[in-house]
């Protein structure tokens, strides 16, 4: 007998994660990735947060893990239409071929924010404001310059560019962004000990495991000082520099002061195939996230019977809890597909 | 000279371009615990002076670290070195250790000419 085939938007930690499942429990799969490679925006990251484990491992765990015969990976393939016909799944890309399976996995995930809709940080417009995705892709080349290839003596990290923001139309928490200021400011003081590195933030949301005790060590041993209060505007000054100005919300003073690098910690933001594929299929959420069928217990379903959920697609996720959801969504789909093989 | 009713202000801001952050590093030598603070403000809250004059430990802590030195001195004065608010310090900030040497720093330091 043909074994039945899942197909799965997204090849990114959550898409992999489910397709290894599903091989294992005997299943077909077929991935469809619109990059030329696999592994989604781990590959954008050079280490992770809160241990500073290696990225690149981590993609090559992946594609050891995927790499095998039942498992049909398609790269460079966007997918633009997915709908059901008749109980079955249909996938179909730009160029118009349609790929058949009995179940359907949304796992596109998310985008960082476009940080040059927020004009008044100066991105886009002063070369030595970057995101702190720019500051990752530096980091891969083992040292963090500015863009007239100084060392930098000051260095300032600004939370929230995106995330908890009416202006920008999200107003959520991206969840991610405070832990991975800290872990890029220690990589900062590693590369650069007599450098100060400062962090600009509305709260420090250290709510994961090991990330307070990062945060304290990022004081007591790196020295980064973190200062309580959202920037509210950067402007080049004549030597290329960026001149901050801030409220010291705890001396409710204002601040400024110039630094040679600003980086801006992005924030998440619903993909652009997660917002249209849910959105064809109603089950587009808040955000342009797609929508599980409930927070606790069904949150790998959706309302469409066969189609799935999981990863960052939904919200925003961190790494291990993307790859855990990407094998619960592999568990429901298993369910789904016994229970219509025994009706 | 005519007085014409106006004068200059001080700014009221924290410029870190100028300011001396450097003392704090040298604080924060004698007192390692210091680079811990949180300024969540539980020292403020339980202080005895805190609760019967306008002293703020928090904030002249915080002050003394962006390099505001003014008043801090004679801030510092209203504490009685109690150390009720080593007590409560959720990172163990020896906050006690931290008031002693600001007074001394500030002592030892042309602080009014920075």
């Amino acid at each position: 007998m043909e074994k039945e085939r899942i197909l799965i938007i997204g090849g990114g930690p959550a898409g992999l994660e489910a397709a290894y499942n599903l091989a294992e429990n005997n299943y077909a799969v077929t991935i469809f990735e619109k990059d030329t490679e696999i592994g989604g925006n781990i590959k954008k990251w050079v280490k992770l947060f809160p241990d500073f484990g290696d990225a690149a491992e981590v993609r090559k765990n992946f594609k050891d893990k995927v790499t095998r015969q039942d498992i049909d990976i398609k790269t460079d393939i966007s997918i633009n239409e997915l709908y059901s016909e008749n109980g079955k799944w249909f996938a179909k890309n730009s160029s118009g071929n349609v790929y058949e399976g009995n179940a359907a996995l949304l796992a596109t995930g998310f985008e960082t924010f476009n940080a040059s809709r927020k004009e008044e940080l100066g991105y886009g417009i002063y070369n030595n404001v970057i995101t702190s995705v720019e500051f990752e892709q530096m980091y891969k080349t083992g040292k963090i310059i500015t863009a007239e290839g100084k060392t930098p003596e000051r260095i300032a990290f600004l939370n929230c560019v995106g995330s908890r923001d009416e202006k920008v139309g999200n107003h959520y928490c991206s969840r991610i962004c405070c832990i991975n200021a800290v872990k890029q400011a220690i990589e900062f003081k590693e590369l650069v000990p007599d450098a100060e590195a400062y962090c600009f933030y509305m709260d420090m949301r250290m709510a994961g495991q090991f990330y307070e005790e990062l945060y304290r060590k990022s004081q007591e041993k790196f020295g980064v000082t973190y200062i309580r209060g959202r920037i509210s505007e950067a402007a080049g000054t004549i030597d290329n520099r960026i001149q901050i100005k801030s409220e010291d919300t705890l001396t409710g003073l204002p601040l400024k002061m110039t630094v040679d690098l600003l980086v801006l910690m992005v924030g998440i933001e619903s993909s652009d195939s997660t917002t249209a594929l849910a959105k064809q299929n109603e089950i587009n959420g808040e955000y342009g996230f797609a929508k599980s069928v409930g927070l606790h217990g069904s949150d790998n379903l959706t309302k469409k019977e066969g189609l799935f959920l999981a990863g960052s697609c939904k919200r925003p996720l961190t790494l291990p809890e993307t790859i855990a959801d990407g094998r619960a969504a592999a568990i429901q789909i298993i369910e789904f597909l016994k229970l219509k093989v025994k009706n | 000279m005519k007085n014409w009713g106006y004068k200059i202000s001080k700014p009221r801001g924290i410029d870190l371009d100028t300011a001396n952050i450097k003392e704090f590093d040298k604080l924060a030598e004698k007192v390692p615990s210091a680079k811990r603070c949180l300024m969540c403000g539980a020292c403020s809250a339980t202080c005895s002076a805190t609760n019967h004059t306008d002293f703020n430990f928090r904030k002249c802590h915080l002050m003394f670290r962006r390099g505001q030195f003014e008043n801090i001195s004679e801030e510092l004065d209203k504490c009685m070195l109690c150390g009720k608010c080593k007590l409560v310090c959720p990172r163990g900030v020896n906050t006690r250790a931290i008031i002693y040497n600001m007074r001394i720093f500030l002592n030892n330091m042309d602080y009014k000419n920075i």
